[in-house]
């Protein structure tokens, strides 16, 4: 039995999408592409201006069409990560503008040879089931950006991957990129390796980019992530519940978008919502109720039958501390015992502004807690004890036994030396390092022991190849090499 | 089987802890004919070898090393018999009276020494949990060991090191044998304070200074 968590009693559930209704088809939602409005108007929203309003049934039309369940594959098409159900997986989080330099401690923009370290060390961690495009490099001329940061990462991983576009040209762009190892077009989108993020504007805005971006993607059949960002307090209602159905009636209208431009193609109920502290004004990730909108809003979206997806397991604080171990740690459990199927932000410092690869591995060992716990408590004997107890009479010989030797792997997760379990005198032995120190020592070794994947060089010339293009094309003369 | 595989299988049955085959593969060299001597040192101490390092490496983990150290004693229980008949004597680093303090009834650390010493070629001779000092002594002078292990858990329960420290150079055979003493609570300081020749922190650094300390 997969423990779980559940925070709506099932009455309440109900309510949110009620609200979530009503909202959509009294208040409205902004969509800003002109050819999305087409489509909701041609399905029978009532549309003024760009102010759409939609009528339960088209919403309710495009719900039956969305899959309930599709996979990410790695690079030789085995599927490695379920959307769907309550699979649970982690990526590190996207997009940070920093990384938190090692030995300076100080946040510095990031660059190319940031992301790629940043890949190496997740290429390393079990725990992590999918890359991300995790930070954008400050060297690289924003309107490539995007697909840089794509190509950087296929170069170094086989891995399913978490991507996004910041424009529709190079959205396409990056579909072919990704469609390079797949076989085409339409291989990918049988066997999809990346899910591409979109967000919504809060409150109840689909901005131009983010709609289009919705209807390529379905016509792609590519998977596309909504992340839908209530702040609560600020950017939405400051009730938890409040912003809850916020975040249902903004993926509620983006799937009838969506799925409008091509019906069943996949989707995915997902966001990275945040409350708003009131005495500084920020969005603070590794709040517990933050936590809360993020296990309610995906216990709505299950209550629909829809994959999920959330932003958790990252802090607020500035450096690998205390604070960092805390709510990336508490927040990936209830991540997990939310059963949210891909649960990005592991690395992730400052309101997800700052990406650290020793903080990354510190989070694999939360990751590997919170997946322990899911495991849950199991038989793994015909009796729970007492054939374990045959020949005991009393003496503590239990490490004696095979039983102990066969199951305690099944049993005990084994942490890294990330986590100290030794004695005092063992630990000032080994140089009485904290977490931080020893984070530091296993990322050095995650990236020694690291080996780049074997790409067929066909593939990896054509890659190359697309990436030149649009780079001439963006006025960049020279592509700058990777790492 | 030829030698070299015979050996072989041994080591395998060490590493995978299997008493079983270990006892069975002891027979068998015996039947074949084979020095128990050499099928101690060429089949089973590379196996027990192994596992150390593999544990000291965190590679392997105290259930196979305990099960390794059970199917040591298994081969070796077997091969004894047929080396006294022969007069050959393993060549054993020191042995060894263990003993958890009077007064304390935990074994699993205690224990575990043992398995690792009498893995890493000592005579191990393990009087169990709650032993009186008399008993200890005794121990001492009939098997003429030159090693002493007391192992505490409880704070209450380290004051019986120093008396099995007294009660040995009462009975005046203290210069005879080295004392180490280990346990939770146990410190250097403490070592150092009740006269004993040494502290291990764990059994693996048990081992090593029993070794230390006999010069081995």
């Amino acid at each position: 039995m997969q423990p779980k968590l559940e925070l709506l009693a099932p009455d309440l559930v109900r309510r949110v999408l009620d609200e979530a209704f009503l909202l959509l088809r009294d208040h409205g939602v902004k969509v800003q592409s002109p050819e999305a409005v087409e489509l909701l108007r041609a399905a029978g929203a009532k549309v003024d201006e760009d102010v759409v309003h939609l009528a339960e049934s088209v919403v309710s039309n495009a719900l039956e069409t969305v899959p309930r369940e599709f996979h990410l594959h790695d690079r030789s098409g085995e599927p490695k990560v379920t959307y769907g159900g309550d699979a649970v997986h982690f990526d590190p989080g996207s997009s940070g503008v920093h990384v938190l330099d090692p030995d300076t401690l100080e946040h510095r923009p990031s660059r190319t040879v940031d992301l790629v370290r940043l890949v190496k060390v997740a290429e390393m961690l079990p725990q992590i089931d999918a890359q991300s495009t995790a930070v954008v490099c400050d060297e690289i001329p924003k309107e490539i950006g995007d697909l840089w940061r794509l190509y950087a990462v296929l170069m170094h991983s086989t891995r399913p991957i978490v991507t996004g576009a910041f424009s529709i040209t190079t959205l396409q762009h990056m579909i072919d990129m990704v469609a390079i190892f797949a076989g085409g077009r339409e291989a990918l989108a049988r066997k999809p390796q990346a899910v591409f993020d979109v967000c919504p504007s809060p409150p109840l805005i689909w901005s131009a980019f983010g709609a289009q971006n919705l209807v390529e993607l379905a016509r792609a059949g590519v998977p596309a992530e909504m992340v839908s960002m209530p702040l609560a307090g600020a950017a939405s209602p400051v009730t938890l519940l409040g912003s809850v159905v916020q975040h249902a009636a903004e993926c509620l209208s983006g799937i009838a978008i969506h799925q409008l431009a091509k019906p069943g193609s996949p989707i995915v109920w997902g966001g990275a919502p945040a409350i708003f502290d009131m005495r500084k004004g920020t969005t603070p990730m590794g709040a517990i109720e933050t936590a809360m909108i993020d296990a309610s809003y995906a216990q709505v979206g299950k209550s629909l039958g829809l994959p999920t997806h959330t932003y958790l397991g990252a802090s607020d604080a500035k450096v690998v501390d205390a604070q960092a171990g805390m709510e990336s740690g508490i927040t990936a459990v209830i991540g997990a015992l939310a059963g949210i199927n891909m649960i990005s932000g592991a690395g992730m410092l400052d309101f997800l502004a700052c990406q650290s690869a020793e903080k990354l591995v510190v989070d694999a060992e939360a990751i590997a807690m919170a997946k322990r716990l899911l495991a849950g408590v199991q038989p793994r004997t015909e009796t729970l004890a007492l054939e374990l107890f045959e020949g005991i009479a009393f003496k503590g010989e239990f490490l004696k036994q095979k039983a102990t030797k066969e199951l305690f792997r099944l049993e005990q997760h084994v942490p890294s030396k990330v986590i100290d379990r030794d004695s005092t005198r063992g630990w000032l032995q080994s140089g009485g390092l904290d977490t931080w120190a020893r984070a530091k020592e296993r990322t050095v070794a995650l990236l020694e022991a690291y080996e780049r994947p074997e790409l067929d060089p066909a593939q990896a010339a054509e890659l190359r190849g697309s990436v030149e293009r649009v780079t001439k094309d963006a006025g960049v003369d020279e592509v700058p090499e990777l790492g | 089987m030829q030698r070299e595989d015979l050996f072989e299988a041994m080591a395998r049955s060490i590493i995978e802890g299997e008493a079983d085959a270990a006892a069975d593969l002891a027979r068998q060299a015996i039947e074949a004919g084979l020095d128990p001597l050499e099928a101690i040192d060429h089949g089973f101490v590379p196996g027990i070898d192994h596992v150390g390092r593999e544990f000291s490496l965190e590679n392997m983990f105290l259930p196979e090393l305990v099960l390794a150290g059970e199917a040591m004693k298994a081969a070796i229980a077997v091969l004894e018999p047929e080396m006294q008949r022969t007069g050959a004597e393993r060549e054993i680093h020191g042995t060894v009276v263990l003993a958890a303090a009077h007064g304390d009834i935990h074994d699993i650390g205690k224990s575990l020494v043992g398995t690792m010493l009498s893995a890493s070629g000592f005579r191990v001779f393990d009087l169990g949990v709650d032993v009186p000092v008399e008993a200890v002594v005794e121990k001492v002078r009939e098997v003429n060991a030159n090693l002493v292990g007391v192992s505490a858990l409880l704070t209450t329960t380290m004051f019986g090191q120093r008396e099995v420290i007294e009660a040995l150079i009462a009975a005046d055979i203290r210069d005879r044998v080295k004392v180490m003493v280990g346990g939770a609570p146990v410190t250097p300081e403490w070592a150092a304070e009740i006269g004993a020749d040494g502290f291990g922190e764990d059994a693996a650094r048990a081992v090593s200074l029993a070794r230390e300390l006999v010069g081995a």
